[in-house]
């Protein structure tokens, strides 16, 4: 795999693996660096064989942010027309489960791309903040919106006005990640818990993750609703019935996503 | 002049604390010092650390004189103490305290991070902060709780009781005392065996009693399995299994 790929790309078994690769800027996220991983991810999206991706920086940094020479050379309407961080949208519209593995710094637009993901393994060694507002900025690719939904508006205020960073395991205390692993094991125990979702029904996976996601977005009755449909879709599944034969036949399942 | 004399044999790296004619208390500028050996200690290596004092004292806490400058205690500790007592905790290897004589207030929260103390038997164990009005800091109430359990922990320090070198010994304080003469020695035979051991094992057993302080038996049992995946794809590991079959004594290089 050749090193000046900005996104490099493995696979194993059911599980693809994105790591983000501008080491010497600390996986700074330019645009170029954004349009390569979109396309990366749409990609993967659409190969049916991959069930779960792990998105990663390198043990230093998982992304240290926005790319900063970017930001100062645009203007308030190069940035509004050239829709770069409109872009990120796309990754929302994503269906195969993301799993961030974070190590290192994870700041700024590198902590809202986490948020993007539907779930975060750190490293021990990782940090995580919203430190614009030292560039005399704020959040401008959703983190005052997902950080708050995340942690509740009082760590989230503490983290946005005042720059601090969090460690792994105050993140992990407020929510903002669900697991905590030794600094050797970020990338690892990602693919573990990648390969754990890949495991299970693809169908059921996306439609839970849709599900989950809907809480974020529409009123409590509105998403018990949506919930109850995709039950009942998820149960009108080859694997839904492989799942519950198995289950009564005291037999792993072997899932298709069919 | 050099407030902190770092020297290097074999794999030991010793960092003396040296401002021997003020009981070699802490300054910024030895903490500025200080800082520096314990991030070079970080090279690989370097496999045992031992800490000591030039001199009569190990370390008398901080200098009195300083102190009172800032205006901003809090400030001080967040910006001398705290960086050295965590650098002690994220060194992925055996500190040890060669405690030579006094050794007070944050000199003792200072000694008390270490993971190992021996102590010589002209040292003395002096709490200090209740002497003056001030609360154990520099992690003392962390470590010291640690080590001593909270009832003789609190009775300690708030008493300011002074302890001689066997007293710290009879309370697990320090794990040896020896005549203040062979101190030198004895913290330097027990650094050079901790220097043979596979020290990726060691940093990672460091890290993980540190994490049992504050982790439920399940963090704990899941922490050790990732690192015992680490430990077992390490040379050192290869070589103790295939010194055992083999009946000889293995030959660690800390990878």
């Amino acid at each position: 795999m050749s090193e000046e790929e900005l996104v490099r790309v493995e696979r194993d078994g059911h599980v693809a693996v994105a790591l983000l690769n501008r080491p010497k800027q600390l996986n700074a996220l330019s645009g170029e660096l954004m349009g390569a991983l979109l396309e990366t991810l749409r990609a993967l999206d659409e190969d049916v064989e991959v069930r779960a991706i792990v998105l990663g920086g390198n043990e230093r940094a998982f992304a240290a942010g926005a790319d900063i020479q970017e930001l100062a050379a645009g203007t308030p309407i190069s940035l509004y027309q050239n829709r770069r961080i409109d872009a990120w949208d796309a990754i929302r519209a994503v269906r195969t489960p993301l799993v961030a593995a974070v190590s290192g710094f994870c700041l700024g637009g590198g902590c809202e791309l986490a948020m993007l993901c539907d779930l975060v393994v750190a490293s021990e060694t990782a940090r995580f903040g919203q430190p614009e507002i030292n560039l005399g900025v704020l959040p401008g690719a959703g983190g005052t919106q997902r950080l708050t939904r995340a942690v509740g508006k009082a760590v989230a205020m503490d983290m946005i006005l005042t720059g601090r960073m969090l460690t792994a395991r105050e993140a992990l205390a407020v929510g903002l990640v669900a697991r905590v692993v030794a600094r050797e094991a970020w990338l690892t125990e990602a693919k573990r818990v990648a390969a754990e979702i890949a495991a299970k029904s693809p169908v059921s996976v996306r439609l839970a993750k849709e599900a989950v996601d809907a809480a974020f977005e529409v009123p409590l009755s509105a998403g018990v609703e949506l919930e109850r449909r995709a039950f009942y879709l998820a149960r009108a599944s080859e694997d839904a019935t492989e799942g519950l034969t198995a289950f009564v036949e005291k037999r792993k399942p072997e899932f298709r996503g069919r | 002049m050099a407030d902190v004399e770092v020297t290097q044999d074999g794999a030991v790296r010793t960092i003396t604390l040296s401002r021997p004619d003020k009981m070699n208390a802490f300054t910024r500028g030895m903490h500025a010092e200080l800082h520096a050996a314990l991030k070079d200690a970080r090279d690989p290596e370097v496999r045992a650390v031992v800490v000591t004092g030039a001199g009569r004292a190990f370390c008398a806490g901080q200098d009195l004189t300083e102190f009172g400058e800032t205006g901003d205690v809090g400030a001080a500790l967040r910006e001398t103490y705290h960086p050295n007592v965590e650098a002690v905790r994220a060194l992925e290897k055996p500190v040890i305290a060669s405690v030579n004589g006094a050794c007070a207030g944050a000199g003792l929260s200072f000694a008390c991070s270490c993971d190992i103390r021996i102590a010589s038997d002209a040292a003395a164990f002096v709490p200090g902060f209740a002497g003056i009005g001030l609360i154990p800091d520099a992690g003392g109430t962390y470590f010291i709780h640690r080590l001593l359990g909270a009832p003789r922990a609190f009775e300690w320090m708030t008493s300011n009781r002074r302890l001689t070198a066997a007293e710290a010994h009879a309370w697990g304080l320090v794990s040896e005392v020896v005549e203040a003469d062979a101190l030198a020695g004895r913290a330097a035979e027990l650094a050079a065996f901790y220097a043979s051991m596979p020290t990726r094992a060691i940093g990672m057993t460091k890290r993980l009693f540190d994490h049992a302080d504050t982790a439920t038996l399940d963090e704990q049992l899941e922490l050790e399995a990732q690192l015992q995946t680490v430990a077992a794809q390490s040379a050192d590991f290869r070589e103790g299994v295939a010194a055992f079959l083999e009946k000889r004594a293995p030959k660690f290089t800390g990878r």
